[in-house]
């Protein structure tokens, strides 16, 4: 078997019990390769979000079996005990705001992921300038994020996601707030860092500019995923 | 790792300062409370300092002269002064009146010591300017505190005085600043009457015809003389020689002369555990609600910037922050905001203090003691913010 990015099997979560009942996730399977790039659509209620929250060990599925990379996560129940340290070390996360945090800049906001994982203050910053560069923002490292500009902000939020290099990204409608042209830029980016940093990143959208981009998508109907073949952009 | 509170307190410091000033002079307030509680206990302190006394000899179950009004013979000072173990004995007067200055008047504490023994119980024990009272009458030396200058005329009762001296840090236990005048005035003060109440009181004893029997007028001439005189002093304040043991010397004054005597650690409980005790205590009101306002403020703050916060806290929860790492940054912001808030309550008290009109005293004491409320009530404030912050679901970054 491949080794995955990220392998869910079965998922399912169930909320509330007896008759008010309500089944969010039915049948969840999904396998994204490292440095693959795959979309998540489906309409309103479909279980985007619980299924992203699943993904990102904030919420506790009620069965099935997630690996990330050869690590088995969840089987039934939480094998990792420390959810947090997952979330900081094998997840990052792309939010449809950039959610910086206002009274750092931008250097720390990126930085800030390593130093919490032990890095030394000087190693983050140096890792996190390197990020910056790639994303073509490190001319605005001292800056605060009020001063930034939308495309900025959420390219610095990319920095944040990517800077702990982690085999996992879930982005959460990153093309939201942008138009078009801002909107592919992100798409390319996400490509390129998926390639650069082997990283399986998921974009849940409904942006009808982008899910063309994508070469696999899944699609999310009552709580069940449907693999379909994109038409699939070359940001090479 | 860097500190989340610092920048965010870096960040956002014109709303930090101006809310930890604002606590700042609430803190200001509370220390001025204390400053003003140790300022009656110091006055109290320094009004037994200043009389130089080892004893007060007192009229018999009271607590004078200070606390309760007390009376006594002014001849009895020649009887104590006999009595083994006794180096000096000397009546003094006191009488708390609003004296004429001018066009306004003051409230004074005057005090009336005896002539031609400068440097005897009861007298000011310094001068900051011009002599002590050299004549028996019509002179006075003043605490600074009462405003009045060298040469100035001060009108007590009826009489004029000069004042001829100025002394510092003479007061009563209320704070009310001294005057001292030679005690003939002093007891003539006490007790003169005006002209229309001597002349009726002349007339009753005339009708007296006990008083005033036929062939003997001068019966009537020494009992007129009598009412017109005051004999009374308040208190003989009295020096142990060395070598002698208070409580005896003052038995031994107890027993022979039947009259109330205490000594300096009597005296002081009576000024500080009777007479002020009350203020104390309406002081100790005012520090506890000041307290629990203060700490009202603080928790009010501290939990309105985090809940202005929790879509960061929410996020930083998610990307894998710590519990103990929010609830520092909350709770350094909390202390952060107490530091500034102490900073600013104590300049400002210290700077205040020297304008009230009544001794404030702030002690280092108390202000190491405020610092320590200050931090024990912002980590109290800061609870409900880091548990507020510590129920934030990472879940609430995630859109849906």
């Amino acid at each position: 078997m491949v080794t995955a990015g990220i392998r869910i099997e079965g998922l399912r979560k169930r909320f509330g019990s007896g008759d008010t009942a309500v089944d969010a996730l039915k049948d969840v399977n999904m396998v994204i390769t490292p440095g693959e790039v795959v979309g998540l659509v489906g309409p309103s209620g479909s279980g985007k979000s619980t299924l992203l929250k699943c993904l990102g060990a904030v919420v506790e599925p009620s069965a099935g079996r997630m690996t990330i990379g050869d690590e088995l996560i969840y089987d039934n129940r939480w094998v990792i005990k420390d959810l947090r340290a997952l979330r900081r070390d094998k997840i990052g996360f792309i939010f449809q705001a950039p959610y910086l945090i206002p009274f750092l800049d931008v250097t720390d906001n990126v930085a800030l992921l390593p130093m919490l994982a032990g890095l030394s203050n000087a190693m983050a910053r140096k890792q996190a300038l390197e990020l910056l560069q790639a994303l073509d923002v490190a001319h605005r490292a001292r800056a605060m994020p009020s001063q930034l500009s939308g495309g900025e902000q959420q390219r610095v939020s990319i920095a944040r996601a990517l800077v702990n290099r982690p085999p996992v990204i879930l982005a959460d409608e990153p093309t939201a707030p942008l138009d078009g042209a801002r909107a592919l830029a992100v798409i390319r980016i996400l490509n390129q860092m998926a390639r650069q940093y082997e990283a399986a990143i998921i974009v849940v959208t409904h942006d009808e500019k982008i899910i063309p981009t994508f070469k696999r998508i899944y699609h999310i109907r009552d709580g069940k995923t449907h693999e379909e073949v994109g038409e699939g952009r070359d940001f090479e | 790792m860097i500190s989340l509170a610092g920048r965010d307190i870096l960040h956002s410091w014109g709303k930090f300062v101006f809310t930890g000033i604002g606590l700042g002079l609430l803190i200001g307030v509370t220390l001025t409370m204390a400053g003003v509680y140790r300022g009656m206990v110091d006055d109290a302190k320094v009004l037994l300092d200043n009389s130089a006394a080892d004893l007060w000899v007192v009229q018999k179950d009271t607590l004078g002269p200070y606390a309760e009004p007390s009376s006594l013979y002014d001849d009895n000072w020649r009887g104590i002064r006999n009595i083994q173990g006794v180096a000096s004995a000397t009546n003094v007067t006191y009488l708390t009146m609003q004296v004429r200055h001018g066009e306004s008047d003051v409230r004074v504490l005057v005090t009336g010591v005896v002539t031609g023994e400068t440097g005897a119980p009861g007298w000011p024990p310094h001068l900051i300017a011009g002599r002590q009272i050299t004549r028996g009458h019509y002179e006075a030396v003043a605490d600074v505190a009462t405003g009045f200058k060298l040469g100035d005329q001060i009108k007590i009762r009826r009489n004029v005085y000069a004042v001829v001296g100025l002394t510092r840090r003479m007061v009563s236990s209320s704070g009310d600043p001294m005057v001292f005048i030679p005690i003939k005035d002093a007891q003539q003060a006490q007790f003169l009457k005006d002209n229309d109440a001597i002349l009726e009181q002349r007339r009753r004893t005339e009708q007296n015809p006990a008083l005033n029997r036929p062939g003997l007028p001068e019966v009537l001439d020494a009992v007129i003389a009598t009412q017109s005189a005051n004999p009374f002093v308040n208190a003989v304040l009295v020096q142990v020689k060395p070598g002698y043991a208070h409580p005896e010397v003052a038995e031994s004054i107890r027993r022979w002369k039947r009259l109330q005597v205490y000594d300096r650690l009597q005296m002081e409980e009576i000024l500080v555990g009777k007479l002020i005790a009350t203020s104390a205590r309406q002081i100790g009101m005012f520090l506890v609600i000041l307290a629990v306002v203060s700490a009202a403020i603080v928790a009010f703050i501290i939990y309105t910037l985090t809940m202005g916060k929790i879509r960061e806290i929410a996020v930083l929860k998610l990307i894998g922050t710590r519990n103990r790492t929010i609830a520092g940054m909350i709770l350094q912001q909390a202390l952060g905001l107490g530091l500034i808030g102490f900073v600013v309550g104590k300049v400002s008290a210290t700077f205040w203090a020297p304008v009230f009109p009544k001794y404030v005293l702030l002690e280092p004491g108390d202000a190491i003691r405020g610092f320590v409320a200050v931090v024990v009530i912002c980590v109290l404030a800061s609870a409900i913010s880091i548990w507020a912050a510590l129920k934030v679901d990472p879940a609430e970054a995630i859109g849906g």
